[in-house]
């Protein structure tokens, strides 16, 4: 039973995958795409089963403030949402890289700005690699692109979160999290004891068990000085974590002349472009960052050395694609190919996009 | 094997929940498969429609220009998709609610009184089933128990009583082609 | 005396709780802050409670209460403290979770958080310090601030055409199905401390009995904020602010529900 194969939406995915890694609290405020985590965390009760809290909040500013108490008392807590809610969890995201607590919070991105649409789209890529909230923090960012990534990427959210002690963001869409795909689920793992959170997280806030000395979780320091040693410990952070932990795939591209860069969904798409592509002769590859942040530039840097050119395809104005020109030193000439508003671009525009390219490059 | 489909109605006729059936046989038939709704407010009396892919080699994109078949159940729709069927392809659609016929040449069309067997069978939510009945009939794409193991999974338990008033209907649907 | 011979036991009549700490605090002279902070470590001793004890500091003048109390700490977001507590509480339902906040961080920008919280029932406690002004950022109005008081953005007093009416948030808690003990107390004399110490005791206890939220409104002085000399300004609380905010209980009502 435990690893059965199963058809389920992404959001779906997540809820199980979540109870089943032995997360301790989903703290989370309805909003489409991505209402299915919530209800199907309802609809399972994990509470009778693992211990796991679920809690429907008063808004998203509040769930993830549970997330940051939770966090602070060593627990796996996490919450969900999208775009326009995501923008309302910023505060309390800065706040969570402030305090170095794991954490996992998923942007089932929509449209927007403002209200926006309720369909696709991945104009949140500055939002998640860049910043948020206020303050040099980041975010570990990782893009699924299936049903089982949305899956699987719990459980590396998660293990990363705590290694690293920095929160993790899953920056999904309304494609991932709305198509029901194959998927298997992991086995159950239990949740930790509260003697193995006090071994894992000698940090958390749990009362002071034995007398020990007092554990106080803030991100407020008024000296100045020892505020900066603060923020340059969290850069220590961030670059062991650019060293070690940036992730990608790669289609074709042991021979391509021309290379798609692409994340998350889009790169599905674009996958069948390149197949398309190929069946008329045009050696297409790909490269699908698969975390957004750290970012794999020496990867887009290695590649565009044999390439005559880059497409870049987003579904936003051109987000992405600042980080790939970041790679390159200009050497290599960068085309960006996006929809917005929520229109997912086909495979047809993509090839269209790439042939344009090819043609002005001849001419 | 890889058969790409477009459902596409209003919101309510069973569009989504038929390509879900059609999703779940496939995974019954050990294939790979992907469904992609237009999700949204159209749920509601809208237009909805859903991309099922069922395939036995890795899916890559979920969202397609072109479509092996399209199983249509009203004007719109057909106004929508009738183009983009691949030349070969399959066009599957109810006449009940269609004004203006399908035209290509290039394409194999079925029309099914998908309908008025639901009045026939008396019940109005076996109507999708029908349609699916005809498609299976069609491209030969799944065993029908394959279809019923998937109906049985997508069906909260509550409803399994219905279970035979669908395949009566998935059958109607075969014969009507 | 030297201060040796002035502390030789005979001479001690009173000494601080052992989890109050030696740091010397921030507070003003006269502040009603400090007085809290000591009921609150003597409770949670004469409880036995430090080792299962976890305090939810404010953006406030208590922003830094974490380093005058030796217990578990988690600093807030501003108005966020119910929202940390509930998921601290509900994740360690055997721990004491009680936050710590003013006017402005409960009352107005933290509203939302504070009435949900209660209304959920969540088995915490909130210490909530009403002086009617914002003392952290230099005397701006609060919710509390009572009408015709002059602050630094109300320098020509408030004026309920322009500011609305000052907010008895505990009232509105009061009526709420999940709290089972909202009460309004004052430490300005002996035996009002006694008994706000009293009413923290209850609170604590309530919530780890599990019976809902409980909230001790404390209406307190700002001395600096209302620019008064601290005598002053008991005098000026007593006067005005308990007219406005009558001490006493508003429910007590402890059943499991």
């Amino acid at each position: 039973m435990e690893d059965e194969v199963r058809l389920m939406k992404g959001n779906e995915a997540v809820a199980h995958a979540a109870i089943r890694y032995g997360v301790d609290g989903y703290f989370g405020y309805p909003i489409t795409p991505q209402s299915e985590i919530l209800e199907t965390l309802e609809e399972l009760m994990p509470w009778e089963t693992t211990g796991m809290v679920v809690l429907q909040a008063e808004s998203e500013v509040a769930a993830i403030n549970m997330v940051y108490g939770g966090a602070a008392t060593g627990k796996a807590c996490m919450t969900s949402s999208s775009s326009p809610g995501v923008s309302l969890k910023q505060e309390g995201i800065s706040y969570i890289a402030a305090g170095e607590l794991p954490a996992l919070i998923i942007n089932c991105m929509r449209g927007g700005p403002g209200l926006g649409t309720i369909q696709p789209s991945q104009a949140d890529y500055f939002q998640a690699t860049k910043g948020g909230g206020h303050g040099d923090y980041h975010l570990i960012v990782l893009a699924p692109a299936s049903v089982q990534e949305m899956a699987d990427f719990v459980a590396l959210g998660f293990d990363l979160a705590f290694k690293y002690r920095n929160p993790v963001m899953m920056l999904a869409d309304g494609v991932v999290g709305q198509m029901m795909e194959k998927v298997v689920l992991p086995p159950q793992r239990p949740r930790r004891t509260d003697e193995e959170i006090a071994r894992q997280c000698p940090w958390a806030v749990t009362g002071r068990t034995g007398m020990r000395k007092p554990n106080v979780m803030t991100t407020l320091e008024l000296d100045p000085v020892a505020m900066e040693k603060n923020n340059l410990r969290l850069q220590d952070t961030y670059r062991r974590i650019a060293e070690n932990e940036v992730r990608f795939e790669e289609h074709g591209t042991e021979d391509c002349d021309y290379l798609i860069v692409a994340f998350g969904s889009v790169a599905r798409i674009c996958q069948k472009a390149m197949e398309d592509a190929r069946a008329e002769g045009l050696k297409v590859g790909i490269l699908r960052p698969i975390t957004l942040w750290p970012f794999p530039y020496d990867e887009v840097k290695r590649l565009s050395k044999k390439v005559k050119s880059i497409l870049v395809v987003e579904l936003n104005a051109g987000q992405m694609i600042e980080d790939v020109r970041l790679s390159l030193e200009d050497r290599v000439p960068v085309h960006h190919f996006g929809r917005m508003g929520g229109i997912v671009m086909d495979p047809s525009e993509v090839l269209g996009a790439l042939k344009n390219i090819i043609e002005k490059r001849q001419s | 094997m890889k058969e790409e489909i477009i459902i596409a109605g209003f919101g309510g006729q069973g569009v989504l929940s038929m390509g879900k059936i059609l999703a779940y046989a496939g995974l019954m038939d050990n294939l790979e498969v992907t469904w992609m709704p237009a999700y949204g407010p159209e749920q509601r009396g809208g237009t909805a429609n859903v991309t099922v892919i069922l395939s036995d080699q890795p899916i890559s994109s979920p969202v397609l220009n072109t479509y092996d078949t399209a199983v249509i159940l009203n004007q719109q729709s057909l106004d929508k998709f009738e183009s983009k069927v691949k030349p070969g392809g399959t066009l599957i659609y109810d006449p009940y609610s269609i004004h203006h016929a399908p035209t290509r040449t290039d394409i194999n069309i079925y029309p099914v009184e998908a309908m008025e067997a639901t009045f026939e069978l008396s019940s109005s939510k076996a109507y999708n089933m029908v349609l699916l009945g005809s498609l299976l009939k069609v491209r030969g794409l799944l065993p029908v128990e394959a279809v019923m193991k998937g109906l049985k999974k997508t069906l909260p338990e509550r409803h399994h009583h219905l279970l035979p008033i669908n395949k009566q209907a998935i059958l109607k649907g075969m014969e009507l082609v | 005396m030297t201060p040796e011979e002035i502390k030789q036991s005979a001479n001690i009549v009173e000494t601080k709780p052992r989890l109050l700490n030696d740091n010397t605090m921030h507070y003003c002279p006269g502040c009603s802050h400090g007085v809290v902070h000591k009921l609150i470590a003597e409770v949670i001793e004469e409880m036995g409670a430090e080792e299962i004890a976890i305090g939810v500091a404010p953006v406030g003048c208590a922003v830094m209460a974490y380093n005058y109390i030796d217990v578990d700490w988690i600093e807030a977001a501003h108005g966020r403290a119910p929202a940390i507590a509930t998921a601290a509480k509900r994740l360690n339902p055997s721990k004491l979770v009680f936050t710590y906040q003013g006017d402005g961080d409960l009352a107005a920008i933290g509203t939302a958080e504070t009435i949900h919280a209660a209304n959920r029932g969540e088995n915490i406690a909130i210490i909530f310090i009403n002086n009617g002004i914002y003392g952290m950022t230099g005397g701006q109005m609060a919710p509390t601030t009572l009408e015709g008081q002059v602050t630094s953005t109300t320098p020509y007093g408030r004026r309920v055409e322009l500011n609305g009416y000052p907010l008895k948030i505990s009232e509105i808690l009061a009526m709420l199905d999940g709290t089972c003990y909202v009460t309004r107390q004052s430490v300005h004399s002996a035996a009002a401390v006694r008994k706000a110490k009293k009413a923290i005791r209850k609170a604590f206890e309530n919530s780890l009995s599990g019976f809902g939220t409980s909230v001790v409104e404390i209406v307190s002085t700002c001395s600096s904020g209302w620019k008064m000399s601290p005598v002053k300004s008991n005098q000026w609380m007593e006067e005005h602010m308990f007219a406005k905010y009558p001490v006493g209980d508003l429910k007590d009502s402890p059943v499991k529900p």
